[in-house]
């Protein structure tokens, strides 16, 4: 490229730079300045002609002002006309000019637009580029309007230069991204493809760009780019060193080049021809041996260049899933990085592995570098690193290493930096409760958690250690006696007390034998807490004091003066005086019996067990016990407003637990005496305050909304409850859009990504589910530069849907600025059996425009599967068991997407079940098994898919015990293959 | 892929920026501001890669002046780290010697190399 450069003869601009420079203060800065566009202005005013080259000089010299921040408010006009002159110099600085300064004064983009046309058909490859820089520069939606349909012409024209070629590439990747509407589909993308086997390589590299991007769009119209990418992939990873010229970068042939190629193979799967693909899992193994090889240089550069392609290269090897000698081996040689002594180096190696974890064929190969990362999180220096490190640690975790790298990432937790923290925290709890064996360790875990960082432990974390230790009695006293242990430390935190404060007022009585521990001790130790504490957490702490009285009648004495006194009898806070005053009513009223019943110990937490072993359980317990659960939901035993006599659900239930039951989730068995149209009336009460007065509510509605708890108890409430309320009429809000089904099928078999997307929004989705909970994280990103006003996400139940599924949001900020990105949190709870999915309706003004959108939300009924794993045998006895037609649904359909085995085994397991080896004859066919978690019921799940390679179809078979439930789940997993 | 370029000094003077997707410039002043404190905020043990918001930077320092990219996450990091360092490469061979000097008083040709050198890596 002829270069503008120092000496090039513009000797009044290296003047006037080097005045710049040499200005003692801004003032005097300015001054030049301002002399010098006044002496511009008035050689452009003149009589006299400027030639070619002063226009230049002096649309430099402005070009120049500008960019050191200074406006420019003329000048526009000559830099345009220099864009008509044939000296490429002179050419190349109008085009700069207005590829930095352009504006759309509709007047001169007219100009350009011609100027631009007149070089795009110039036939002379150096205006043909400059012209194309500019439209890609500008890149504004004007210039992909008149230039869009010409540019794929110029592309695969036969005559034109490699330079052009690869520049109309790059400009038409720049145009698609801006506005892919206005980049026209045709005959053309085929010839594309074929770039790839160009012998430039600069054209290569472009053609490589342009068509990652377009086939994300449409992976069927370039799906024959995979064999020429392979190929010419294949020639690089085997032509030596010094084969490709100036494409070699220190000894390595085309480094970006092969990481881009490598790139676009990503975009699809594993190629279905055996050639190509044998050819290709060659190219990877070469790579993988050439980064044993002793280096051809010594330079740093050659090992960088190296390694970009080998990092890519694993990502493919990763990517296609498939492959389980290349993994291991991948994951051999990210482990020889991991003690690098390039921090890099070691950084890469962390993430790349992460990813290997999850591949069942490379998990245990990542798991023998466990005390490599271990140590990496003790001692690198980098936060970054570390982090990468905890992670890795997270994702390699199983049942073998729980306990160490539970330990380990505790230990971390001290010293980790404040903005990880929350994540940590919420590792160590999930690993802690999904591998533990025993739970003393669990709930030792747990209380470590919240020692070491509890204002990061969030109330669900503590929630659950409650659930679990309630439904589980041979913890509670172990739990009891730590939990009186950590209670102890001269400060600790408020979780602290809330868990104590529960555990102590259920099992303190299993620890009362030991004098250390004697009822008057724990009821002190609470107490000492008490003062420091919150509103919320003191109304817990009463509750515990009232539970006190029934364990231990020698405190009663106390506590009644506790209650008694007047900062509680006359708090200003109404839930406070008010539990003090029932209290105090109750414990003096009631006889002991009564006393025992109301004050019972809390029934275990439904949701998490089998209903077999929940009923074994109701049935040791005394009769009382198994009331409660009905009795709690029970309206005509929950008189707040009586406000003399606390009742059993009342008591016995402290706030968070009874939200976290969900009264917004009762589902009908467990409800028998509402009457049928309870889902509605329910309806209601998730309407919430707002809609309540306009309700006018009958005597039944008022003992439904009694049912949701007062504000100031709960705090979970304050967060969950503003949304619902919010919540549009399902009247209000639009239907959904038309790709909603098809978006949401791309969520049936994996739980995160990108699920909208358009010019202004971005919506990612991140969850997780167990059981019959989950957890889900939206992601609203602003794509524009402007603020979002009224931002308001809502997720609307069509139909009955609010009787089956629970979902509960998070409010989110009404604005969202340019760039940003919001989080919404929303906890899922499946109530029963559900065949449609609840929507998205997401609202905002965008310019003052509003914007309206609704989406289905990608939570499907086989979100909630467990695996099942089990032998042939049995599956065949449970398959037998269920052979009523109805509850058989079978589909026979065309695949849509390639046959891979393997692609096809990460589909169902992603779907939810467990796949069962050696139990179908024929080893082509899949079968599975699962069980759907509701919390009102269980639906096993058995499934068959048979797939006939010759005639590109399957059969799906599923047998479940619920008819609707066949169905659903038959259509779903249908339309993914 | 890339979504910015940034030449900052030590005394957080940009000497150059491309942005591949829009942000306002009053913006670009406060991210360029972030970006260059959290580079000087890192010792030489530290890697070159930084999570910030939702992308990845990637930063090289070349005396006293920094050159960090601010890329997505499907973008491989080594990749960028060594282009990079073939950017710089060409400024030398084109100034014989490159320094911030020159990036100062060449802007447009910064762009323009920048520009045709860049831009198969987009």
């Amino acid at each position: 490229m002829p270069a503008v450069s120092k000496g090039d003869g513009m000797r009044g601009l290296a003047v006037f730079i080097s005045d710049i420079r040499n200005c003692k203060s801004k003032e005097a800065e300015i001054k030049r300045i301002n002399k010098e566009l006044a002496n511009i202005r008035s050689k452009f005013k003149g009589d006299k002609a400027l030639d070619g080259y002063s226009k230049k000089k002096y649309v430099c010299k402005l070009l120049f002002i500008f960019l050191l921040g200074h406006d420019i408010d003329f000048g526009h006009m000559e830099a345009v006309n220099l864009l008509s002159s044939n000296k490429y110099t002179e050419k190349q600085i109008g085009y700069l000019f207005i590829s930095v300064l352009v504006n759309s004064n509709s007047e001169l983009i007219r100009l350009i637009n011609n100027a631009i046309k007149n070089d795009l058909a110039s036939r002379n490859p150096t205006f043909m580029c400059l012209a194309l820089h500019c439209i890609a520069n500008v890149g504004s939606r004007e210039m992909g309007e008149a230039f869009a349909a010409d540019i794929p012409r110029i592309l695969v024209a036969g005559d034109s230069m490699d330079s052009v070629k690869q520049s109309a590439a790059l400009c038409l990747l720049r145009l698609y991204k801006a506005s892919p509407d206005l980049v026209p589909m045709g005959e053309w993308t085929a010839r594309v493809v074929h770039l790839l086997n160009d012998q430039h390589m600069g054209v290569v590299t472009a053609a490589v760009s342009l068509i990652t991007c377009l086939c994300k769009k449409n992976p069927d119209d370039f799906k024959t780019c995979i064999s020429l990418a392979v190929s010419r992939l294949s020639r690089i990873v085997s032509s030596a060193s010094t084969d490709l010229q100036d494409y070699t970068y220190y000894f390595v042939p085309a480094p970006w080049l092969s990481v881009k190629l490598l790139r676009l193979l990503q975009c699809y799967p594993p190629p279905e021809d055996a050639a190509v693909k044998g050819r290709l899992v060659e190219c990877l193994e070469t790579v993988l041996n050439k980064a044993q090889e002793p280096p051809k240089s010594k330079k740093v550069q050659h090992s960088n260049a190296k390694n970009a392609i080998l990092f890519e290269t694993i990502s493919l090897i990763i990517h296609y899933d498939s492959e389980p000698n290349l993994l291991v081996r991948a994951c051999n040689q990210l482990g020889q990085f991991l003690q690098h002594r390039e921090t890099n180096l070691r950084y890469l190696a962390l993430e790349s592995m992460c990813t290997l974890a999850s591949s069942e064929f490379s998990h245990e190969a990542v798991k023998t570098h466990i005390d490599t990362v271990i140590n990496a999180l003790k001692t690198e220096r980098d936060v970054s690193v570390r982090q990468r490190a905890a992670d890795l640690l997270y994702a390699m975790c199983d049942r073998s290493n729980a306990k160490q790298i539970v330990s380990e990432m505790l230990r971390y937790l001290e010293t980790a930096d404040y903005a990880i923290r929350e994540e940590i925290v919420l590792k160590v709890a999930i690993l802690a409760e999904k591998y533990a064996v025993d739970y003393s360790w669990y709930v030792d875990t747990i209380l470590n958690l919240i020692r070491i960082a509890g204002d990061y432990v969030s109330e669900e974390v503590w929630y659950r250690v409650l659930q679990i230790v309630t439904n589980r009695d041979d913890v509670q006293g172990y739990a009891a006696k730590t939990v009186f242990e950590a209670l102890q430390a001269p400060a600790c935190h408020e979780n602290m007390v809330k868990v104590g404060g529960y555990i102590l007022g259920e099992f303190g009585n299993l620890i009362a034998g030991d004098p250390r521990s004697s009822p008057p001790v724990q009821f002190s130790l609470l107490h000492s807490k008490f003062h420091l504490c919150s509103v919320a957490t003191r109304a817990l702490l009463l509750s515990t004091y009232i539970k006190f009285i029934n364990l231990f009648p020698e405190t009663k004495a106390t506590i009644q003066g506790v209650l008694r006194a007047g900062s509680q009898l006359r708090n200003a806070d109404v839930e406070l005086q008010q539990r003090a005053v029932e209290y105090l009513t109750l414990s003096s009223v009631a006889s002991t019996d009564v006393l025992a019943t109301v004050l019972e110990e809390m029934p275990p937490f439904p949701e998490r067990e089998s209903s077999i072993l929940a009923k074994l359980k109701r049935k040791k317990g005394p009769g009382a016990g198994s009331a409660l659960d009905d009795g709690r939901r029970d309206p005509s035993s929950n008189d707040i407003n009586g406000g003399v006599e606390p009742t059993p659900s009342n008591v016995s239930t402290p706030s968070p637990s009874a939200d976290l039951l969900g009264l917004r989730a009762a589902p009908p068995p467990a409800a028998p005496p509402v009457p049928a149209s309870a889902g509605n009336l329910l309806v209601d009460v998730f309407d919430g305050p707002a809609a309540q007065p306009s309700l006018g509510p009958t005597p039944e509605e008022a003992f439904l909304s009694e049912l949701e708890p007062p504000a100031p108890e709960s705090p979970m409430a304050l967060l969950a409850d503003p949304a619902p309320a919010a919540d549009p009429g399902p009247e209000d809000i639009g239907p959904p859009i038309p790709e909603a089904d098809e978006l949401l099928n791309k969520f049936v078999c994996k739980n995160n990504g990108v699920l909208f997307e358009n010019q202004l929004l971005q919506i990612g989705v991140k969850s997780e589910f167990r059981q019959n909970l989950g957890r889900m994280y939206l992601f609203y990103g602003n794509k524009t530069s402007v603020q979002f006003q009224n931002f308001s996400p809502n997720v609307v139940h069509p139909g009955d849907l609010q009787t089956q599924l629970a979902v509960q949001t998070k409010r989110v900020a009404a604005q969202v600025d340019g760039g940003a990105q919001v989080q919404q949190v929303l906890n899922i709870e499946c109530l029963r059996d559900f065949l449609t999915p609840p929507l998205l309706s997401v609202r905002f003004r965008y310019g003052g425009a509003p914007q309206s959108l609704t989406l289905k939300l990608p939570v499907t009924i086989n979100k909630f599967f467990q695996p099942t794993e089990m032998a042939a045998q049995d599956f065949f006895q449970r398959w037998k068991q269920l052979s009523l037609p109805q509850q058989e649904a079978q589909k026979i359909f065309k695949a849509n997407h390639p046959m891979d085995a393997e692609v096809t085994k990460a589909k169902l397991l992603g779907f939810g079940s467990a796949l069962l080896d050696n139990v179908d004859p024929n080893p082509e066919n899949f079968v599975g098994a699962g069980i759907i978690q509701t919390k009102a019921l269980q639906v096993g799940c058995l499934l068959r898919l048979e797939p006939n390679a010759q005639a590109q179809m399957y059969r799906l078979t599923l047998r479940t015990s619920k008819e609707p439930v066949s169905r659903h789940l038959c259509e779903l997993l249908a339309q993914q293959f | 892929m890339i979504k910015f370029f940034l030449m900052v000094n030590k005394q957080g003077q940009t000497r150059l920026s491309k942005y591949y997707e829009h942000v306002d410039i009053n913006k670009r002043t406060l991210l360029e501001t972030e970006v260059i404190k959290s580079c000087l905020s890192r010792s030489n043990e530290q890697c070159s890669f930084i999570e910030y918001k939702d992308f990845k930077l990637i930063y090289r320092q070349y005396a006293a002046l920094f050159i960090v990219v601010g890329v997505n996450d499907t973008e491989n990091e080594m990749a960028i780290y060594e282009f990079i360092h073939n950017f710089v490469e060409v400024l030398d061979e084109y100034f014989s010697r490159v320094s911030e000097l020159d990036v100062s008083f060449f802007n447009t040709v910064f762009h323009s190399t920048w520009q045709t050198q860049s831009s198969p890596s987009q």
